[in-house]
């Protein structure tokens, strides 16, 4: 496996994700000899996982069962460590398509953060293009090196450890596209100028505040971007329920109700609600929001270099 | 991976022209007359130019490169404070509507025109300064016209499409094609199963990602695979060289093992047929039809003429030469025909090899047909621990998908989602929401598949719903900073 190419079986060394139930999963890493502990008992590698399908069902020692699913960047994102908040695969997917990148794109990135973004723009330049990825805090740097290592990512990616608004990218004259998620990403505008190609690229900008926004925006039009444009995007996940609602007594004899106008008492209307009268409920399926969802992560600022 | 010569605008490029937001495809070709927001003008001055450049629009239709020039608004900064003597008496402008239309036939610039507009205002100096920045804004969208020239991507084709043809790609918002693009793990080397009526531009969205490596099985309804959008992207010839297609109609026999190429539409009479059917001018009329509370969606199609690669088109134009010459029967025409339907015979034979290896590495629906029946199908094909991601304009198709697909097994992590998209405005002390929102983009389905246990019992079954049965958990938010 490799997070950039899907493999069959999983393999000594791999990355795999536990898949235990809904939206409960954690990733292990594969090792001759080692083993993992679950809700469910014990996953012994060597016998329960290597050599099988990516996408099996294992049996844990206690008799229950999870899957065992093939790494993704998407996947890796919810179920990373967290060393500092990250991006999620919302944000994540407008960036990519408004940053325009493709197999080949040579991208900036600063911070690396926990690499969530790193692995998703990893996967989308793959395999010819490559990501400079800036991070000025030094454990984080390195913590990132070693998880490209692992993921069999590192000849795609550059990790630098040094401050990006004093420093810059490291890198002039190569980009198609640089991402900014850091405190006053106004300062580091040029530099990102710098790293853009001579006949131009895109730019984003994270920010969780719209006054960070509006600096970043007055040093983009200074710096001679084009086509500036913030936006916002918000996730909104359904559950799938089947509800069945009471009818009220409204004193009316049974044979009556039938003439009340449901339309679900009308055989033309199958696989629509289906009400029964007897017990007075009507049934149907609905999408319900999730009682508490995220209601802001940024503001994502894009925006154009244009030629000289 | 682009280099010099290819930044450059070429004659028989797929170009897109830009003035503010609004985007029209067209191709590059020499003496050809391009009617482009209410303005009309040859591409030829372009040719040769670097994408991204910015043109004005000369008298007889010319386009200029447009210098930099410096904002002429900085005489004396005069302004009001507030609106409160300022009184709607329709006399404000002195210049008249037929002083404004004899400037314009004198074929004087539009920023002179707008400064003209300014001296003949008599509040525009009694205005705030954000009021003066708006009048002036307003002012330079009418008067000055200049265009953009842009490379076409996804980003700019899919909210070209949403605006201007939103009929067409079944209301599909860009932000929610991006979602499709990452939930699906779109990259090079995939081997992918796409079956869309999106014009052909959500097949397009995923070569740009895919970058000509590994290979994409397109389903197809009807006699052909729609790609007017596809063409739109001007890929590279080799981005077609492991592009399938497959018939829809064909998936029964293929899953059922009596696939043959014999029984295929490959005989001219029957093929003529079905290639009528999936002309796309009468896919368009039913849609419309289909769909009546909408406005009729009649802009004006947006410029592109079919390149080689759409081999439906080149059928099309086939079959009506040969009913002209029916009774001739040249017999050239009948060899080359004989020749044409080999060829897709074999490329059929290939696309079905591709399906049977059951191995692909995800599927992308995006169609006007009911969802349900499409998955429970398709998904035969995929291997197991891969993404999959259906989308559907409404929301209940997609309930009953979910309903069906958690009957059927080998499937994960079933999302039902929705995304909502906010642009802002930011200036100075001036920053808020726009205005105007988009009210829907569409759903999405998505889900990973997992090796499907044959012959599984109802009991197993259960088993696989009382696991997926959301947790009452309370979902963790993360938290945010400042």
């Amino acid at each position: 496996m490799s997070f950039v190419a899907y493999g069959d079986t999983i393999q000594d060394g791999d990355t795999a994700v536990v898949f235990l139930g809904h939206e409960s999963m954690f990733p292990v890493k594969v090792q001759h000899g080692s083993v993992t502990q679950t809700k469910y008992g014990v996953i012994r590698h060597s016998t329960d996982l290597i050599g099988k399908k990516y996408g099996s069902k294992v049996t844990c020692s206690k008799g229950g069962w999870v899957f065992i699913l093939h790494p993704t960047p998407e996947l890796w994102t919810m179920n990373l460590p967290h060393r500092t908040q990250i991006l999620y695969s919302t944000d994540i997917s407008i960036i990519t398509m408004m940053l325009e990148l493709k197999p080949g794109s040579i991208v900036c990135e600063s911070g690396t953060g926990s690499g969530s973004l790193s692995h998703a723009l990893i996967r989308t330049v793959a395999p010819t293009g490559h990501l400079y990825t800036v991070e000025f805090h030094q454990q984080r740097a390195e913590k990132a090196r070693e998880e490209f290592r692992e993921h069999g990512v590192e000849h795609l990616v550059t990790v630098t450890n040094q401050d990006v608004c004093k420093n810059g990218f490291g890198v002039s004259n190569i980009a198609d596209a640089v991402f900014l998620d850091i405190p006053s990403p106004w300062e580091a505008i040029g530099h990102a100028k710098s790293a853009l190609k001579a006949e131009g690229g895109r730019i984003c900008s994270f920010s969780p505040c719209i006054e960070q926004v509006q600096r970043t925006c007055l040093a983009m039009e200074e710096c001679g971007f084009t086509e500036i444009n913030t936006l916002e995007i918000l996730l909104r996940v359904y559950n799938v329920r089947t509800v069945s609602l009471q009818i009220p007594d409204l004193g009316k004899a049974a044979e009556d109700n039938s003439s009340t106008g449901f339309d679900s008492s009308n055989p033309s209307h199958q696989g629509s609600p289906c009400a029964n009268l007897q017990q007075g409920t009507v049934q149907f399926k609905s999408a319900v929001p999730l009682r508490e969802v995220v209601g802001h992560t940024g503001y994502l600022t894009f925006a154009t270099k244009s030629l000289v | 991976m682009e280099g010099g010569p290819s930044a450059r605008i070429r004659e028989g490029d797929c170009a897109v022209l830009k003035r503010d937001e609004v985007f029209k495809a067209v191709s590059v070709l020499r003496r050809r007359k391009i009617i482009f927001e209410k303005q009309w003008f040859y591409l030829d001055n372009a040719i040769g130019h670097i994408y991204g450049t910015t043109f004005e629009v000369t008298s007889g239709g010319n386009l200029q490169p447009k210098q930099e020039v410096e904002e002429t608004t900085t005489e004396t900064k005069e302004a009001g404070t507030d609106n409160r003597n300022i009184v709607d008496d329709g006399k404000s402008q002195k210049l008249t509507h037929d002083d404004i239309k004899a400037l314009k036939d004198k074929g004087i610039k539009g920023q002179e025109i707008v400064q003209q507009l300014i001296e003949n205002s008599t509040t525009f100096r009694d205005k705030t300064e954000f009021a003066q920045d708006k009048y002036i804004k307003k002012k330079k969208k009418k008067y000055e016209a200049v265009i953009t020239i842009v490379k076409p991507s996804t980003r700019i084709l899919s909210t070209m499409y949403y605006a201007r043809e939103p009929g067409k790609i079944n209301h599909l918002r860009y932000d929610t094609l991006a979602q499709m693009l990452t939930l699906g793990n779109i990259h090079a080397g995939n081997k992918m199963i796409v079956m869309e009526t999106c014009a052909g531009l959500v097949l397009g969205a995923v070569m740009e990602r895919m970058g000509g490596y590994g290979s994409i099985i397109q389903m197809y309804p009807g006699g052909g695979p729609v790609r007017a959008a596809t063409s739109c992207f001007g890929f590279p010839k080799p981005f077609f060289d492991n592009l399938h297609e497959f018939p829809l109609s064909k998936v029964q026999s293929l899953l059922s093992g009596t696939f043959s190429t014999e029984t295929l539409p490959a005989d001219p009479e029957e093929n003529a047929l079905v290639e009528e059917e999936s002309n796309g001018l009468s896919e368009e009329k039913q849609t419309s039809l289909q769909e009546t509370e909408e406005e009729p969606a009649t802009e004006a199609p947006m410029e592109i003429n079919p390149t080689e690669e759409q081999d439906t088109m080149d059928i099309n134009a086939e079959d009506a030469e040969f009913k002209e010459n029916k009774e001739k029967e040249n017999k050239e025409n009948v060899r080359e025909k004989q020749i044409k339907q080999w060829e897709r015979r074999k490329k059929l034979k290939e696309a079905a090899a591709l399906l049977r290896e059951k191995n692909a590495d995800g599927l992308i629906v995006a169609s006007k047909f009911h969802p349900t029946p499409l998955l429970l199908s398709l998904l035969e094909f995929v291997a197991p621990s891969r993404p999959f991601v259906v989308y559907c304009q409404y929301k209940e198709p997609l309930l009953e998908c979910y309903t069906k697909l958690r009957e059927r097994g080998g499937v994960i992590n079933l999302k039902l989602s929705e995304t909502w998209l906010r642009n802002y405005q930011v200036l100075p002390d001036r920053s808020h929401p726009k205005l105007t929102m988009s009210g829907g983009g569409g759903y999405l389905l998505s889900g990973i598949t997992v090796v499907l246990e044959k012959g599984k019992s109802d009991s197993s079954n259960s088993d696989a719903l009382k696991m997926e049965e959301p947790s009452s958990k309370r979902c963790k938010l993360q938290d945010l900073p400042c």
